[in-house]
């Protein structure tokens, strides 16, 4: 079967006036029919502008490389009308800030009904009531009432799940999420990503889910892509990620989690060293200036998928035979 | 209730204006009859003196003026034999009028579409070419305007007439003039509040909705930027109706602008008060349906009479 979404060797650029950004550098993978994918990975690891790109959002000029397949047709070269009438109806998306996502002077029903009314032929009326019954979908009371409210009327939470009203409108296969949680109090965050699943089971979409949350990880998605420095460092299930990572990347972030039930006060452990310079990457493995085990060929080199096993792959020269054994610590303590 | 306060500032307002008008008149040095002082007997000046109450105190002065402009009478003009303010300005206000609202609805529909063609063009050529126009339009004032206007459309293309007030004809050269110099102010504002809206989030869940550029546009953008101009055009529209000296002394137009300066210079009293009265009703009564229109245009607006709130 072939995937829903595949991408490959994706690369987008952004001119500033300090040079070109290398914002995603040869990026691939795939989101198979009805399945959650988490992309993680720090500020700046290029998660946002790939999803963006997939989305249609950034300028053809920047797509410097690369194919985005989505349902086996090409869309990256699409004309803007053809990858309109993708946008909000086959693949939706939702922003990482309710607050600011949504448009102040436009009541919340005609923003959820605009987008049904474009995609299908359906009579204002109709696309009221559909827009209701989107609202109570997303656990909104009194859908009829808040069909005429104005965002401001509405709590963080609440335009949240407006926000993924709109996105689902037009029963998409792909729902992409950008940090959908990250704006929000811990309590909303937990019953929005409770909607979200409910929702992925109701209407079997698949869901990329951007995310810095680790927990978040393990909770929503069935795989992991790890992004580091514009590029993919590790894939898997999240049994893999989680039980057997093989990137001292995802060691790392795997350590910096807090842990609830240590007794004693420990301080958490960040990965030293900053992201690299995404003006002029390094020729090697873009972690290996902040990597304890690098060694010579990691700033060579940079290294293509190892794999590891069944759509497992880490881009790490520890995994090569020749390799040292390195103990593979995550945290001591974690359970 | 927010409209009951609302109109009783307006009135403190419009009083405290004329208060000050008031003393600040009495305290520039002259009178009105100062140039036919050398030639009228003593005796003749002061009868002319006590016709306008001219001799009593200047506090009797105050309490009689504003005692008739409760009635709305603003009193007889001394310059004017035959007109008095009130009929200064009834007769000059509706040419002024009909002038400041054609310049304000070309400044408007034209500031405002440039100001949008260029946000969209952010940095490229159109962009470039709008603010060029807008740096002309706020920096050549519009007495050198006018006559160039008047040299073309006029003198030689012979298209349009040179001056003087009669015909919709006469009044195209002289509001186009005029709405110059706010069109090009209009442009910038709706040119930066448009720049500042499309790089807004809820733009980008437009477009992830797969809408339409002019949809986006439409719908979503110029609602959301309008508003720094709507507060422009408040004080901008009593300007524009109340007439302007320059345009209507160059294109010969009986309207209210020339009386500004005209009563000013000589000391026409009454009708200094009576214009800046007028002008500030206009403005203060601008000033509050400018605050109702945000209210239409952004629902977050309320409004209400406790600062608090």
């Amino acid at each position: 079967m072939s995937h829903l979404l595949e991408v490959e060797h994706l690369k987008v650029t952004f001119p500033t006036y300090g040079g070109e950004v290398q914002a995603v550098r040869d990026v691939s993978f795939y989101v198979d029919q009805g399945e959650v994918v988490a992309i993680v990975g720090e500020s700046g690891s290029g998660k946002t502008v790939t999803v963006q790109t997939i989305m249609g959002l950034i300028p053809a000029k920047n797509i410097k490389d690369g194919n985005v397949r989505f349902n086996g047709k090409e869309i990256l070269h699409l004309s803007k009308k053809e990858m309109r009438k993708l946008k909000g109806s086959e693949i939706g998306m939702v922003f990482q800030d309710p607050m600011t996502s949504l448009n102040p002077t436009m009541k919340i029903g005609k923003q959820i009904a605009e987008g049904i009314r474009k995609h299908q032929k359906l009579s204002k009326a109709e696309a009221k009531q559909k827009a209701i019954e989107l609202l109570r979908l997303v656990g909104i009371p009194n859908a009829e009432e808040r069909y005429h409210q104005y965002p401001h009327e509405f709590s963080g939470g609440m335009r949240q799940r407006v926000v993924i009203a709109i996105a689902l409108a037009c029963n998409p296969k792909l729902l992409i999420a950008d940090e959908p949680t990250t704006a929000l109090d811990v309590t909303i965050q937990a019953q929005i990503l409770d909607l979200m699943k409910e929702l992925q089971k109701k209407m079997g979409m698949s869901i990329i889910l951007i995310t810095h949350d680790l927990g978040v990880v393990a909770e929503m998605a069935q795989r992991v892509i790890v992004m580091y420095g514009g590029t993919v460092v590790e894939t898997g299930t999240v049994f893999d990620i989680f039980e057997n990572p093989k990137h001292p990347y995802t060691w790392g972030l795997l350590r910096s989690i807090p842990n609830l039930h240590d007794k004693e006060k420990k301080r958490l452990v960040p990965i030293e060293g900053s992201p690299p310079d995404l003006f002029s990457p390094p020729k090697g493995c873009p972690f290996a200036p902040r990597c304890p085990y690098a060694m010579e060929i990691c700033v060579e080199k940079n290294p293509t998928p190892f794999h590891i096993s069944n759509g497992h792959t880490a881009n790490c020269w520890l995994n090569d035979p020749r390799a040292p054994k390195v103990e593979a610590f995550i945290a001591e303590g974690r359970e | 209730m927010y409209i009951v306060k609302r109109l009783l500032t307006m009135i403190v307002t419009i009083w405290l204006i004329a208060t000050l008008t008031f003393i600040i008149m009495k305290s520039i040095p002259g009178d009105p009859f100062a140039s036919d002082a050398n030639v009228l007997p003593e005796e003749v000046l002061q009868n002319i003196r006590a016709k306008y109450n001219l001799d009593k105190p200047l506090p009797v002065q105050y309490v009689l003026y504003m005692k008739n402009l409760l009635t709305f009478d603003l009193g007889p003009s001394i310059q004017s034999e035959t007109r008095d303010v009130n009929t200064l300005i009834a007769d000059g206000f509706p040419v002024s009028a009909v002038l400041g609202l054609q310049s304000l609805v070309i400044a408007l529909l034209f500031g405002i579409l440039l100001g949008i063609i260029a946000a969209l063009n952010h940095n490229r050529l159109l962009d470039r070419l709008a603010m060029f126009l807008a740096i002309i339009g706020i920096s050549v004032p519009s007495f050198i305007l006018a006559p160039l206007l008047i040299k073309y459309f006029a003198v030689e293309w012979k298209l349009l007439p040179v001056a003087s007030w009669g015909t919709w004809a006469h009044s195209i050269l002289p509001s186009i003039a005029l709405a110059t110099t706010p069109m090009a102010v209009i442009a910038r504002f709706m040119r930066s509040s448009m720049l500042e809206v499309m790089q807004q989030n809820y733009i980008k869940t437009a477009e992830a909705k797969g809408l339409s550029p002019a949809t986006i546009v439409i719908k979503h953008g110029i609602r959301n930027a309008i508003l720094p101009v709507i507060t422009f055009i408040g004080p901008l529209f009593a300007v524009l109706i109340t007439g302007t000296f320059v345009i209507e002394k160059i294109f010969a137009i009986p309207g209210l602008g020339k009386y500004f300066v005209d009563s000013i210079f000589n000391r026409d009293y009454p009708v200094i008060l009576g214009t800046t009265v007028f002008f500030s009703t206009i403005l203060v009564i601008t000033l509050f349906l400018v605050d109702i229109s945000y209210r239409l245009i952004d629902p977050r607006i309320k409004l209400t009479s406790n600062k608090g709130d």
